[in-house]
């Protein structure tokens, strides 16, 4: 505890990190302040500082599209999050498995993550349009009744939307799985079947929990993903048909930018921080706890 | 000696080079007139800047799909470097760029020009013309009040051309046995598609008295009112006349549907007449055009597109502007410009017999003040006009979505719009 300040923060340090901090500041801060001001504003295309209290926040409580908007990223999230871990770690313990040809299967499982969302997207939709897709090249071959179009309908476009997200994201959670398996002991393994316990109870109860820190860092990246979700939505739907698939991060863009509504989008996108503070909040506090009690071991 | 004439020689080069082009500028035009009808038509201003003798040029920056081009010119004016000129609808898109003073004031050109006495009808200029100002310059007046239809689908199916929307409707489950579409329409730009058939079927269906005061004192009572749930229903109806290809569809791909002999009719507004024009088409045997939605009580509304000019800080960019301004409603380039359209000219001194069938309809119809609606736009803002679009295109989309509920939406739109 007698450390003095100069060993805290080393000089070298505290130089190398001043672009960072004015980057996290300048753009962060500041942004997310203007952000927060702007909202209690009737900003229209240009910003004002004519402030109106809530009315904004009222407003955006009271838009369809918004409140469709919020129900449609708890869907898409829980159904991505949760498929994209279930299906990343079988990835990886399948990859685990000393496979041949490694090397290209994690290249194909990692491509879809490589490429830009809104190629991708658009392939997507245009392989789900009933007149140039797969329904059409179906009805070629003589199959006329073939019937899949789920983009163009209002009830499942979001699960088509749902479905590429985990086509995208399940990759990239196998890389950070596969890395975390790799990085668990081979004595372990050796030490379980000495001990004659099933594989899939080795997974389950030693190597999983091993892995909190992979698992962490997937969820986390897959959090963030959700919460920004755009290019994915508007390269396939562009929030359609009607209103189905739009998405907070969409409505605010559109708020700005085509509605000329700014002090209204600044609400809605102040809405979406609070989610992310409430997740920062909580790890901040787990962590705090965490630390106090080491503190109190030694 | 020899030095003599050699000096004069580069004298006379150096002159030449800043005589010229010392005032010329490259001037950027932003605009969505991206489909084949309206990039030819697009083609002639550019032609008649390039050649106005003042080695002037036309920079293109065409962005497809309307609100897509006006947020780009929005965020290039917040970034602080606009463009020299861009489109808009004539309304209220642009009344803040007007009152933060973000335009070039073309007053002196139009006073030179005589453009309040060239632009007819008078409700063309009166979008250009605020507080005694010429802020932008209307180019075209087009009318979204429309029907395109295709005369061998309606052959085939062995029904009459329609003359109003009525007829269509009763006509369409004959279509659709013929195993065609009988009615195209396009979801794409959030919807803008539908609310353009919307907001004609609203006018058909309240009167342009009632529609004008429903929108001028927003009154959530005529939003609300038994029209309105009619015209909700009606939209539903038209609903199961179309194919499910429709979500994404852009207008013009829509319009091919007609073209093609695809699909049956199409409500658009009547750049659609360019499409048919490009594909090589006249409105006397391959398609019909039915003014308004009802041929009897014929409707012209005064929508269209307007050039506004930002102002630049440097003079002989805005002395550019102005001679591009003068040029986009000077008379020959409103003749090549709106034939290829298929808009009307924004002027009624010039000569349009080249004109076809469908648009000599529309130059009787203009003539009598009674005919003319007020676009839609003038009324409300670009926000009100979204949440139009996205109320109209998700009562399309979902079906679970009562003709009740959305009336109730739509006064609650109506009544809370700015």
């Amino acid at each position: 505890m007698q450390r003095s300040w100069r060993h805290r923060f080393h000089l070298p340090a505290v130089i190398g990190t001043i672009p960072m901090i004015l980057v996290a500041v300048g753009v962060f801060v500041i942004g997310i302040g203007f952000s927060l001001l702007w909202s209690f504003t009737s900003s229209k295309l240009f910003p004002s500082y004519d402030f109106v209290g809530l009315a904004q926040y009222r407003r955006l409580w009271a838009d369809n599209r918004w409140l469709v908007s919020v129900n449609n990223i708890w869907f898409f999230g829980l159904m991505s999050i949760a498929c994209n871990m279930v299906f990343g770690y079988l990835l990886a313990v399948f990859m685990d498995q000393r496979i041949r040809q490694e090397d290209l299967f994690r290249s194909i499982f990692l491509y879809p993550f490589a490429m830009s969302l809104i190629v991708t997207g658009l392939v997507w939709q245009w392989v789900l349009d009933p007149n140039l897709g797969l329904q059409a090249a179906m009805r070629n071959l003589g199959w006329s009744s073939f019937s899949f179009a789920p983009l163009v309908d209002a009830n499942t476009a979001i699960y088509a939307l749902v479905v590429a997200g985990i086509w995208q994201g399940s990759g990239v959670t196998m890389a950070i799985l596969l890395a975390g398996l790799r990085g668990v002991d081979e004595e372990i393994w050796k030490a379980a079947r000495v001990d004659g316990i099933p594989t899939w109870r080795t997974h389950v109860s030693i190597v999983a929990p091993m892995m909190k820190g992979a698992f962490a860092t997937a969820f986390v990246l897959q959090c963030v993903g959700v919460v920004r979700v755009y290019d994915l939505v508007i390269a396939m739907t562009g929030g359609g048909p009607g209103i189905a698939t739009s998405m907070p991060a969409v409505y605010v863009i559109q708020l700005i930018t085509v509605r000329q509504n700014v002090g209204q989008g600044m609400a809605a996108a102040t809405m979406m921080l609070v989610p992310v503070l409430v997740v920062l909040a909580f790890s901040g506090l787990v962590l705090w706890r965490r630390k106090r009690r080491q503190e109190a071991a030694t | 000696m020899r030095y003599r004439v050699l000096t004069a020689a580069l004298a006379a080069t150096a002159a030449l080079q800043f005589a010229c082009p010392a005032n010329a500028a490259d001037l950027e035009v932003i605009h969505w007139w991206t489909s084949k009808g309206e990039s030819a038509a697009v083609s002639q201003f550019a032609k008649a800047l390039d050649n106005d003798g003042h080695g002037d040029k036309w920079v293109d920056s065409a962005i497809a799909l309307g609100e897509t081009a006006r947020s780009t010119v929005m965020q290039r004016v917040l970034g602080g470097d606009p463009p020299a000129a861009a489109q808009f609808n004539p309304g209220r898109q642009y009344e803040e760029l007007i009152s933060g003073g973000k335009l070039l004031d073309l007053t002196d050109i139009a006073t030179a020009g005589k453009w309040d006495q060239v632009i007819r009808p008078k409700a063309i200029g009166s979008a250009c013309l605020v507080d005694g100002h010429w802020w932008c310059v209307p180019v075209n007046i087009h009318s979204n009040y429309w029907a395109w239809y295709s005369k061998p689908v309606f052959a085939k199916a062995g029904v009459p051309e329609p003359k109003s929307l009525a007829d269509f409707i009763a006509a369409a489950p004959k279509i659709k046995e013929a195993g065609l579409i009988p009615f195209a329409i396009g979801g794409d730009g959030n919807g803008w598609q539908i609310q353009l058939l919307f907001q004609d079927m609203v006018t058909e269906a309240l009167g342009v008295a009632k529609r004008d005061e429903m929108y001028t004192k927003k009154s959530a009572e005529i939003a609300g009112g038994p029209e309105m749930k009619g015209v909700f229903t009606q939209l539903r109806t038209l609903k199961q006349f179309t194919d499910n290809g429709y979500a994404n569809r852009n207008w013009n791909d829509t319009t091919n549907l007609v073209i093609t002999g695809k699909a049956g009719l199409q409500v658009m507004g009547d750049w659609a007449r360019g499409e048919f024009a490009a594909a090589g088409m006249t409105g006397v045997k391959d398609f019909g055009c039915m003014i308004g939605l009802n041929e009897a009580k014929p409707v012209v509304s005064t929508d269209g597109d307007i050039i506004v000019f930002f102002k630049q800080n440097n003079p002989d960019v805005e002395a550019a502007q102005k001679r591009l301004a003068a040029l986009l409603i000077s008379p020959e380039v409103q003749v090549a410009f709106n034939n290829a359209k298929g808009s009307m000219p924004v002027r009624g001194d010039v000569d349009m017999s080249t004109a076809d069938p469908c648009m000599q309809k529309s130059l009787k119809a203009v003539e009598d003040p009674a005919n003319i609606v007020t676009a839609t736009n003038r009324f409300i803002t670009e926000n009100t006009n979204q949440q139009l679009n996205e109320l109209v295109a998700q009562f399309f989309a979902d079906d679970s979505m009562t003709a009740d509920d959305a009336t109730a939406k739509f006064a609650t739109i109506i009544g809370n719009s700015d």
